[in-house]
């Protein structure tokens, strides 16, 4: 498939004559489930569009029964911003209903396969987005991170994901699942597709309270994969990976290392406990950002006797099982009785997690960490909702952090599915972020 | 002997141009669900802004009552599933509200002040409005998101009648500092009760009943009363344990009663926690300068009646009891007439032909005309009798006094030397009654007045006739 780099320098005809190519692929290969449908708005470059960000007039439903019939009336920003940019809304993407899990099995429209192995899952929630670009389905696409949604997709499909720091990308118009922790970021070939589109996305946004009024600087005119970093290494961190994981790891570390990065080595909390905090934060969140979807103003409204029964039966009738588990823990952690043990604790979790990271990022530039503790599952091989959680452990407290993570494939384990491993950087430092990615992504030659 | 306790929330609706948290106007009387957009309708992805006018209100209030405005504050999620509610949550502050610890001072009326704490005001974003119809219900959600101030009262009346001077000294506060049309006919100043009695030198507090959403002072007065009444009955019966419960009730208007609504058993838990949209509220240095200088305040403009205008502390009471009485009043004064004649003028002449639902504000005669035609009493252009006729043109006709005045003929003579012929054409064509009234025949002084005033077709000043006549005939 051609780079986003590249395709934005086609001319109308070449690029209408793309998109008419990208719809015979990806309808001749339904069974891969990428995209739920093939909608298109504006002339350019085809993005894919994950299936819980606002583009006006079109079916957008985060993959729930719930919002089947609902039209949204408007453009999320980060759509505004791609057309404005000559980029094109084309296609939406398959995705783990409201973003909740860790494989894209929970969508409402069916589980979508890693074309890499299609016995295997593509990662989520954003697999719909992966797996098009993986497959060759898209030129790049737009995902959304909570707690690693974007950047374990990518890792399961050997492309590249990145979350930008909490507040650089506007939230507007992006359905949410925790407020706190979501944010939106590209998912693409390679490094410098990424930068780009994250370039095209970024920037301050008076309709969304938490976006970041700082000065923003593009960052993809500015690559530079010679700079030399401090990078930091947990080598007590990645002891819960999979051996294929952790022998990726060290010879990455090696490789940085010949390279004349410098190599520091540093310690995290146990993950145990960005598990509890990630979970409580996003649950809690997670309830009442879902409370609106009653039934009364659009959506799947189911009929009932009287108003409660309407609530009940739209409610149950709506929401998957996943996101009815995460409704009730969140309502849970929220009660009274309850709230100081679980959601005040968590908060405090959240802000060691925060302090922890701002300890190493005073003598490093970046982190190197993997995205998953293993590569992309079989189908039905995570058993409960726990063992799937667990599966979180690397990529969670980046999103307590809030800080901006790009993942990309270093190898390949001897399952032959696609390692990737992350690496993070200080709050609004993207331009190193990109510059140590570009750097690996050459390093490895994945 | 028992001791009622009572502490009041009330919701003042802010008045914003536009709501809350989006750009929508702020309506009333609109049609239904006209003034929405994806935040207010809580759409997928769609997300809050603070109105940084409502905040800025919020600490005028907070100026106002002597409080302290938090200058970082909070807001958080209130969750509870009603069809008026987009979000199924209600956007407010419990945690840290902008205002805190603030106090007013009610008067009353035999004399004396008392002084009642505010614990707190915190913003919130109104709901809309349900309406049932036979076997469906109707939403309308233009209110949806409206600005409110909760203002809630320390537990510190002792009466129905201290309740009700603390609302009517609110309310004019917030009209006063224009934060708030506060019209409780139309919802913009909600009440709601807390009443609780205890025994007299008891020091706990007893169980609190809520009485929620009363739209008039007087009824507000009325179901306190029974309020206390049900609770002392109890007491009393020696049934206060059951028959008493942490509950809401709703004042009934035609039965004259309260009833349960909801007790606590069944009240909703509301899990409150941090709203992760909004970051916490930092008040801008410059915003907060320019919110703490407000406009005069009741107790404040009654002083400056008494010491400026020398008016009677009943009448200062009354005039600044409604500040579109208290402005009217303040313009009529800047031409220069006496307070008497101003407030006799506002309060009686001026009100007393307000009718049919005019008010002050839309008074056919201003402030300034009114101001005008008193001082033409005053500076002798016109009598008091001449000056209820000219008011009583003015109320149909707009014109401008003078110019009505002249209209009407009604302008006295006060030219001395007309005057003068006038009264000597008199005394000489009377020389008797002259003589009569040199040798003591006092009485016959109102003859010559009405002569004089006879024979100047009533124009003539009385004031200078009289004056002049005396002169003459004493000499």
């Amino acid at each position: 498939m051609i780079t986003l780099k590249e395709a934005l320098t086609l001319d109308d005809n070449k690029i209408s004559k793309l998109k008419e190519q990208l719809k015979k692929s990806i309808e001749s290969d339904a069974q891969l489930n990428a995209y739920i449908d093939i909608q298109n708005v504006g002339d350019g470059v085809p993005i894919a569009i994950k299936d819980n960000i606002q583009v006006k007039e079109w079916s957008v439903t985060s993959g729930s029964n719930i919002l089947q019939g609902y039209i949204a009336p408007y453009n999320a920003t980060v759509i505004t911003k791609l057309l404005q940019s000559g980029l094109s809304p084309f296609g939406r993407t398959n995705m783990d209903e409201f973003a909740m899990g860790s494989t894209t099995e929970s969508s409402f429209y069916g589980k979508t396969l890693n074309p890499k192995n299609r016995d295997c899952v593509p990662g989520g929630s954003s697999g719909g987005s992966a797996a098009a670009v993986a497959a060759g389905l898209a030129v790049a696409a737009l995902g959304s991170d909570t707690g690693g949604s974007i950047r374990q997709p990518a890792a399961f499909c050997g492309i590249v994901g990145m979350k930008p720091t909490y507040g650089r990308v506007s939230r507007y118009g992006l359905g949410a699942y925790a407020s706190s922790l979501d944010q939106i970021g590209p998912i693409t070939q390679n490094v410098e597709d990424a930068a780009i589109l994250y370039d095209i996305i970024s920037g301050y946004d008076t309709k969304d309270s938490t976006s970041a009024n700082v000065r923003y600087k593009k960052v993809s005119n500015m690559l530079n994969p010679d700079r030399k970093l401090r990078i930091a290494v947990l080598p007590k961190y990645i002891k819960d990976a999979s051996a294929d994981v952790q022998k990726a790891y060290n010879d990455t570390v090696e490789a940085l290392s010949k390279d004349g990065h410098t190599i520091v080595e540093k310690e995290m909390e146990d993950p145990k406990y960005d598990i509890s905090a990630y979970y409580i934060t996003a649950t809690a969140e997670a309830a009442t950002n879902l409370a609106r979807y009653d039934g009364i103003r659009y959506g799947n409204q189911k009929t009932g006797n009287n108003l409660e029964e309407l609530y009940v039966k739209t409610r149950s009738e709506g929401f998957g099982d996943e996101v009815k588990r995460r409704i009730m823990l969140g309502n849970f952690v929220l009660s009274s009785g309850y709230y100081d043990a679980y959601y005040v604790k968590a908060q405090k979790v959240r802000h060691l997690i925060k302090d922890n990271y701002a300890k190493i990022f005073k003598n490093v530039d970046l982190i190197l960490s993997p995205v998953a503790p293993d590569t992309a599952y079989k189908f039905g091989a995570l058993h409960n909702p726990l063992d799937m959680y667990l599966s979180d452990i690397y990529t969670i407290s980046i999103n307590l952090a809030g800080l901006p993570a790009i993942s990309l494939p270093v190898a390949n384990a001897s399952n032959g599915m696609p390692i990737g491993l992350q690496l993070i950087a200080n709050a609004f430092d993207e331009q190193t972020l990109f510059d140590g990615a570009m750097s690996l992504e050459r390093l490895m030659g994945y | 002997m028992f001791e009622t306790v009572i502490g009041l929330e009330v919701h003042v609706q802010l008045n914003t141009k536009t709501k809350l948290f989006c750009s929508c106007p702020t309506s009333f009387n609109h049609k239904q669900n006209t003034n929405t957009c994806p935040t207010c309708l809580a759409l997928p992805g769609a997300l809050p802004v603070l109105n940084k006018e409502a905040l800025k209100k919020s600490i005028m209030f907070g100026t106002a009552v002597g409080a302290t405005v938090n200058k970082t504050s909070f807001f958080d999620r209130k969750s509870y599933f009603y069809p008026d509610s987009p979000s199924a949550y209600q956007i407010t502050q419990l945690y840290t509200p902008i205002v805190e610890h603030g106090y007013l001072e009610i008067d009353f009326e035999g004399g004396g002040k008392k002084t009642i704490g505010i614990n707190r005001a915190h913003i919130e974003a109104d709901a809309g409005k349900n309406m049932h119809e036979s076997d469906y219900s109707k939403v309308d959600l233009n209110r949806a998101g409206t600005p409110l101030l909760e203002i809630v009262s320390e537990p510190d009346m002792r009466s129905a009648e201290e309740a009700i001077l603390y609302l009517k000294k609110l309310h004019s506060i917030v009209k006063y500092i224009d934060i708030s049309d506060a019209n409780m006919q139309e919802g913009s100043f909600r009440v709601d009760v807390n009443v609780s009695i205890r025994p007299k030198g008891d020091e706990k507090l007893y169980t609190r009943v809520e009485i929620k959403n009363i739209n008039s002072f007087r009824f507000i007065q009325r179901a306190i009363e029974l309020e206390v009444a049900r609770q002392t009955e109890a007491w009393e019966d020696g049934v206060y344990e059951s028959e008493i419960v942490q509950e809401t009730r709703l004042f009934d208007q035609e039965k004259q009663e309260t009833k349960s609504m909801r007790t606590k058993e069944e009240a909703a838990d509301y899990r409150y926690f941090p709203e992760p949209d909004l970051l916490k509220v930092v008040v801008p240095e410059d915003m907060y300068k320019e919110a703490i200088v407000i406009p005069e305040l009741p107790d404040e403009k009654k002083q400056r009646f008494m010491d400026e205008f020398g008016v009677s502390q009943y009448n200062a009471s009354v005039l600044t009891s409604s500040l579109e009485m208290a402005q009217f009043f303040d313009i009529m004064m800047q031409e220069g007439i006496s307070s008497k004649n101003a407030v006799t003028w506002l309060s009686v002449e001026l009100q007393g032909r307000l009718k049919n639902g005019m008010t002050l504000t839309s008074s056919p005669v201003s402030a300034k005309q009114l101001g005008l035609l008193v001082k033409r009493i005053e500076d002798r252009t016109i009598s008091g009798k001449a000056a209820k006729e000219v008011l009583d043109f003015l109320m149909t006709d707009n014109m401008d006094v003078d110019v009505a005045i002249d209209k009407l003929g009604l302008k006295q003579v006060s030219d001395l030397g007309a005057i003068e012929k006038i009264i000597d054409d008199v005394l000489s064509s009377n020389p008797d009654k002259v003589n009569e009234y040199k040798s003591g025949k006092d009485k016959l002084f109102g003859f010559f007045v009405g002569q004089a005033m006879k024979a100047s077709k009533g124009s003539a000043n009385p004031q200078t006739v009289n004056e002049m006549l005396k002169g003459k005939l004493n000499s």
